[in-house]
């Protein structure tokens, strides 16, 4: 159990702190889950609301750097609340660039519903599952002090790049056997590495989970 | 804005020294103000006005106006010790009456200057110490001499005795500067906690105190007021440059 601190406004801060990252990562996840449906059900109303969406994360953004700004001004935070405030403004870049990607899978996803269907979409949800999946535990290691959760998420970035290695490998066949795919499979391409991004971005998260509790940098160390 | 106090064109002489020069603010009740600057600014001596403190130093002169709610504290007819009883003081150095217990302590300000009923005094005593957290500390010895207090419960006690008399304003000169580290946050804490019921001003030479503990922060240098603005923007953003140089420690 957690000790307090003497300021229960101190306490209240860092609490809304980790509510907003929450915030954030629930609309990032709801981003990954809405590019990749509005692909698979060919939804283009949805696809533009995703666009639309990335404007209110990268507003977070904003409010949460502001947020950590404060506290570091205010409240001259040391060791494990200072590391969790540094990192929180790290991880919002990471968040960030998460919503970037998901809205340019959604453009994809717009220009691909315009054509027929190349294949019937299985990989690509399979991924965006777990990505998914990677981003919340990311978090949830961040707001709950996990380093296990983080470890897990550091370990599951390999399904997703299997999957991706997978997808790579099979859009390569078609585009060789019929040069009129290519256009489609480059964007299909795109969306898989922009999942794959993604899920390297909750990899970072995780990994700064790690450094903040046991204040030991394992970035770029983990193969 | 719901000024407790308003202070305008104050100047503060002692004999030729121009302490404190044209000085102008206003305090919103049920807020926590920090005054802060280097020493020998001006910072003691404008808490001080506050309270008529001055009146006691023969070479001082006030002049301008201080108002608390609608009454100007330097006019003609105000007595200075109903003003003291709406406005406490709590001092850098805690300082008990040290020839008293615990219990006298907390109502000595009744004891010095009115009549209290036999339950009454009771009950001040024990809403005034958990007022500041000391009630469970020292319940069982409240006959004992203040003075066989740690530090940090002396400067409780003190805000105990402050509050016992229900001002409305409490003006705290470094009341922490003379305590540990833990004590010290738990002054602040109390701080914290007391501004639902009182306006605090609290003059202090640390600066990060001042960026945990105020909503208000006023910065002097010389004798000036250089900036008053919502403590959040003073530390991240200030208005003025000579601001910025003093929060960032780049001169003295």
């Amino acid at each position: 159990m957690e000790r307090e601190h003497f300021s229960a406004t101190f306490d209240a801060e860092l609490d809304e702190l980790r509510t907003m990252i929450l915030a954030m990562g629930g609309k990032v996840e709801m981003m990954i889950a809405g590019s990749v449906k509005s692909l698979v059900d060919r939804d283009t109303p949805l696809a533009e609301r995703i666009v639309a969406m990335d404007h209110e994360v990268n507003h977070l953004e904003v409010t949460i750097d502001e947020k950590c700004l404060e506290l570091l001004a205010l409240r001259q935070p040391t060791a494990r609340d200072l590391r969790f405030i540094t990192l929180a403004l790290k991880i919002v870049t990471d968040l960030e660039r998460m919503g970037d990607k998901c809205a340019n899978i959604a453009k994809r996803s717009k220009e691909l519903n315009q054509e027929p269907p190349l294949k019937p979409y299985i990989d690509i949800p399979r991924m965006a599952h777990w990505t998914e999946v990677m981003v919340k535990e990311a978090l949830d290691a961040f707001v709950r002090s996990d380093a296990d959760l983080a470890i897990k998420v550091c370990q599951d970035d390999s399904f997703v790049d299997e999957i991706n290695d997978q997808i790579q490998r099979e859009l390569l066949t078609f585009m060789i056997e019929d040069p009129y795919t290519i256009t489609r499979s480059m964007k299909l391409n795109y969306v898989a590495k922009s999942l794959e991004r993604i899920a390297d971005h909750a990899t970072n998260i995780a990994e700064m989970v790690i450094f903040m509790i046991k204040g030991k940098d394992i970035r770029h160390t983990l193969a | 804005m719901n000024s407790k106090l308003s202070i305008r064109n104050l100047n503060i002489h002692f004999g030729d020294n121009h302490a404190v020069k044209n000085a102008a603010m206003e305090v919103a009740a049920n807020s926590v103000t920090a005054i802060i600057g280097p020493s020998g600014c001006g910072k003691s001596t404008v808490l001080r006005s506050i309270n008529r403190m001055h009146d006691l130093t023969p070479s001082a002169r006030v002049t301008g106006t201080i108002m608390l709610d609608d009454t100007d504290i330097y006019s003609r007819g105000v007595d200075p010790v109903t003003i003291r009883r709406r406005v406490g003081m709590v001092f850098q150095k805690p300082n008990p009456f040290p020839a008293m217990s615990i219990y006298d302590n907390v109502i000595a300000g009744y004891k010095l200057n009115g009549v209290l009923k036999k339950g009454e005094a009771d009950e001040i005593v024990e809403s005034s110490l958990k007022r500041v957290a000391l009630w469970d500390e020292v319940k069982d010895r409240l006959r004992t001499g203040a003075v066989e207090l740690s530090g940090g419960q002396q400067q409780r006690l003190c805000i105990a005795r402050t509050i016992a008399v229900k001002p409305e304003v409490i003006l705290m000169d470094e009341p922490a500067s003379a305590l540990d580290p833990i004590s010290t946050l738990k002054i602040e804490e109390l701080i914290e906690e007391l501004k639902s019921k009182y306006t605090i001003v609290i003059v202090t030479h640390n600066m990060q105190q001042a960026a945990r503990v105020s909503d208000v922060t006023a910065f002097f240098y010389l004798g000036e007021l250089v900036e008053i603005g919502e403590t959040r923007k003073v530390f991240t953003n200030p208005e003025k440059k000579q601001t910025e140089d003093y929060i960032t420690g780049r001169f003295g």
